[in-house]
């Protein structure tokens, strides 16, 4: 929590328009370098503010993507790659959080709360469709009253 | 001397906004017709002095006044004047007053158009929203003073970030703030009527419109700032899921929920509860996005004047504020019962599914924004929640509203025949089924997304087109369209803001499909070809500008030999705040974008070079500016300058009307 903090208080607008990628980091073969950029938006560049490697300038970023191009050369998969950077920086590196532990309350919030929703609007919309069946309150006395001086001066 | 006394115009408002937040209330209770009448003046002085310390402010920006310490950390005599007027809101002090002025500005707009409300309720309103001017005024004078001078002025200023001296940019924070602000004004009506302990038709009709204005400005907000990342950061991304981002849109997708649940209340009296909760949802979700901003608990690639300390004031206010808000509601809502009677299947259905899945949507962003704070303090996990997770977990929600769009909104109020509406909107499933069906033709790699969004995208503008006509009745085809010029203001801006959100949902969809990007070294004059067109890099020269100087390249693109755009993207340098930018070079087209980025040198002369093939791009700003247009044309519509039922209800003590 500080170390975010802290890492925060020193920037003032962090968006630094990137050119990113070089064309000397990326892959002879194409189909290898569109497997290793898909990969680029999913790794996150640890030094940056909120950014993942396919966007960032920095030192670290620019380590990252070439690690990704080692690594889909050498031939591994996109998830051994994920799995070589979760190994090393932890949770934090991956954009898409897993599905593990804690987090399952992350991934099943939305469609929990979807339920719910569900359920209150049933009970809701059955509540006020019953309510039609059930004739209105008579008209209390000054009602009448008033409805009849209307009526009466037709 | 015109900056100390628009510093003293600040204390005064606060002063003001004072005792607008208290005498009309108190007087309100009691029924004295003479406490409750200062909220109207109070008001409009609240605006005028708060106006003029913000002119006083604009004033030392203009002249370059470098003994205010905002002036010279923001500014610089170099600059051009576009910017420097930019620059009072181009940073924490200057934005919080613009915050407040626009509180002001609301707050004195209902006094002087709320003449149909009634006295009690009028008053009521206004001190709440005095109330939270109150807070932000105490804010901004006891910890983000703009005014503060400094004991020895520099020559000259550090000059505002590059990067927002834009158009573009110039221009999104005030339309945000419109729309953030706005809110407050729904959020004051929801505890007015909390405080009243009544709720019915007029009250929506007079929510509505305030909600409509912050709802329209918040889609131009958001819509500029998407525009300036996409031209901007040098790689054509236009939304980044982003912390402060996800706290403009929270606001927008509750606002739009209580857009649609406030015609519930209007024409059916129902839903009243849920619409009081979501006014005052939305406002929070307001206050929420400004503690994201201004606090830097979370990290973002924003990151505005990040101040812990600041942070804790504004959840401080935000705790206030919607618990107070939430307290009252806990004990008054039970008050407030239903009217409307409605079926299964009716428009009052389809309008409550709608605002459960706009919520929900809007309960994932949350969720997913916070998740890596919560992770962290309860099970001290440090993880990242990225664009992955949001587009797979917000984006059902968007198709289950997409899909259900048209049909909800052509069912009948009350008790709607299912069979009827479908017969109206078999021709817009159709045409959505083939334009799906060409997408996946024409599309090269298969995806599912261009299929889907094309589908989507067709149906719900074929859909609301077709609503549209069914509007002006039977008869034949020229007395229909004559009609249709004379259809009311909300049937148009209903439409055009569902059929602007089918454009953007085209827009978004196939651009992620399709688009093409092609990064590497070019040499000069020697063509290559990206998705079909043919790039040439003819030239590069350096220039310098007004205050940077600037790597300009030319480069051509050509499809069939032919010449379609000379693209000049440049690279910039700052000198002041020491700082690059790069200016991407774009040839803005119906059907698609070409989009060049000139690069560093390599060796042998040759330019690094990447070039970017966007189908579709600017459908997703011209749905928006759509959208926004909807919100506009909705917000002309007669009945809201009429007012019908407004006047009926006398005040208490008016004494009986005259027969």
């Amino acid at each position: 929590m500080m170390r975010l903090i802290s890492a925060c208080v020193l920037s003032l607008w962090m968006v630094l328009p990137a050119f990113a990628l070089d064309p000397s980091e990326m892959l002879a073969d194409p189909e290898l370098e569109a497997i290793a950029r898909k990969l680029d938006f999913e790794i996150r560049c640890v030094k940056c503010q909120s950014e993942a490697i396919a966007s960032s300038n920095a030192e670290w970023a620019v380590d990252a993507r070439r690690a990704v191009r080692e690594l889909v050369a050498e031939g591994k998969s996109p998830e051994e790659v994920r799995a070589f950077f979760l190994e090393r920086y932890g949770e934090f590196a991956l954009m898409r959080p897993s599905h593990a532990g804690s987090n399952i309350l992350l991934w099943l919030a939305g469609p929990g709360l979807l339920l719910v929703g569900l359920g209150i609007a049933v009970v809701y919309v059955r509540g006020r469709a019953r309510a039609g069946t059930v004739p209105e309150a008579a008209l209390s006395e000054a009602e009448q009253a008033r409805l009849d001086e209307i009526l009466n001066q037709k | 001397m015109i900056v100390e006394l628009g510093h003293f115009a600040l204390v005064l408002a606060a002063v003001v906004a004072l005792v607008q937040a208290t005498v009309p209330l108190i007087g309100a209770h009691y029924r004295w017709s003479g406490w409750m009448a200062v909220a109207g003046p109070a008001a409009t002085a609240q605006f005028l002095l708060c106006a003029a310390s913000f002119a006083a402010l604009t004033y030392a920006f203009v002249t370059s006044d470098f003994s205010l310490r905002l002036v010279t950390l923001n500014s610089h005599t170099l600059k051009p004047m576009l910017y420097k007027v930019s620059g009072v809101w181009g940073n924490h002090e200057g934005s919080m007053l613009l915050w407040v002025l626009i509180l002001a500005l609301f707050g004195a707009s209902a006094a002087w158009f709320g003449g149909n409300l009634s006295t009690t309720f009028r008053a009521r309103v206004l001190a709440v929203q005095a109330a939270v001017g109150v807070a932000f005024y105490a804010f901004i004078l006891f910890t983000s003073n703009p005014f503060e001078r400094l004991a020895a002025p520099p020559m000259n200023g550090q000059d505002l970030n590059p990067l927002l001296q834009d158009p573009g940019l110039a221009f999104h924070p005030p339309f945000l703030y419109l729309g953030y602000v706005g809110l407050s004004m729904a959020f004051s009506f929801a505890v007015a009527a909390l405080i009243e302990g009544r709720v019915d038709a007029a009250w929506g009709r007079w929510v509505r419109p305030w909600t409509l204005a912050a709802w329209m400005f918040l889609t131009i907000g958001i819509a500029l700032g998407s525009w300036w990342a996409y031209y901007e950061l040098g790689w054509g991304g236009f939304w980044f899921w982003d912390p402060v981002e996800n706290a403009s849109f929270m606001p927008w997708l509750l606002a739009a929920a209580l857009l649609h649940s406030a015609i519930v209340v209007e024409k059916r009296e129902a839903l009243k509860n849920w619409t009081i909760l979501l006014a005052i949802m939305a406002f929070g979700f307001s206050l929420i996005g400004t503690f994201i901003v201004r606090s830097g608990v979370l990290t973002s690639v924003h990151a505005f004047a990040n101040d812990p300390e600041r942070g804790l004031l504004i959840l401080i206010i935000l705790m206030v504020f919607t618990g107070g808000a939430l307290t009252l509601y806990a004990a008054r809502a039970g008050t407030m019962e239903a009217k409307g009677v409605f079926g299964m299947v009716s428009r009052e259905s389809a309008l409550v599914l709608n605002n459960i899945l706009l919520a929900v949507s809007c309960f994932v962003v949350f969720v997913g924004t916070l998740w890596p704070l919560v992770a962290e303090m309860i099970w001290d996990r440090t993880l990242s929640v990225g664009p992955p997770f949001f587009d797979s977990a917000f984006s059902p929600f968007m198709i289950a509203l997409l899909a259900i769009l048209p049909i909800g909104s052509a069912l009948a109020w009350k008790r709607a025949k299912p069979g009827r509406t479908m017969k109206t909107l078999w021709g817009a499933l159709f045409l959505s089924l083939v334009l799906a069906a060409l997408a996946f033709a024409v599309q090269t790699e298969t995806t599912i997304l261009a299929p889907l969004g094309a589908a989507l995208g067709g149906w719900v503008i074929a859909g609301a087109a077709t609503d549209l006509f069914q509007r002006t009745g039977r008869g034949a085809l020229s007395v229909r369209l004559q009609r249709l010029t004379r259809l009311p203001g909300a049937d148009w801006g209903k439409a055009l803001a569902h059929g602007g959100l089918g454009i953007t949902t085209l827009g978004i969809c196939l651009l992620m499909a399709w688009q093409v990007e092609d990064i590497r070294v070019a040499q000069i004059n020697a063509p290559y070809e990206v998705g079909g067109y043919t790039v040439i890099l003819r030239d590069v020269s350096e220039v310098q500008g007004p205050n940077y100087y600037s790597t300009i390249a030319t480069i051509e693109m050509q499809r069939d030999g032919r010449t379609v755009a000379m693209l000049s993207p440049e690279k910039r340098v700052y000198p002041v705040a020491q700082m690059p930018t790069t200016e991407a070079a774009i040839a803005n087209g119906f059907l698609r974008d070409l989009y060049v980025v000139i690069g560093d040198p390599q060796a042998d002369g040759a330019w690094a070079v990447r070039t970017y093939i966007k189908p579709f791009a600017n459908w997703i700003w011209a749905g928006c500016i759509i959208m926004a247009l909807g919100g506009l044309a909705s917000l002309t519509d007669r009945r809201y300058r009429v007012a019908a039922g407004a006047r009926k209800q006398a005040p208490p003590n008016a004494g009986v009307p005259a027969e």
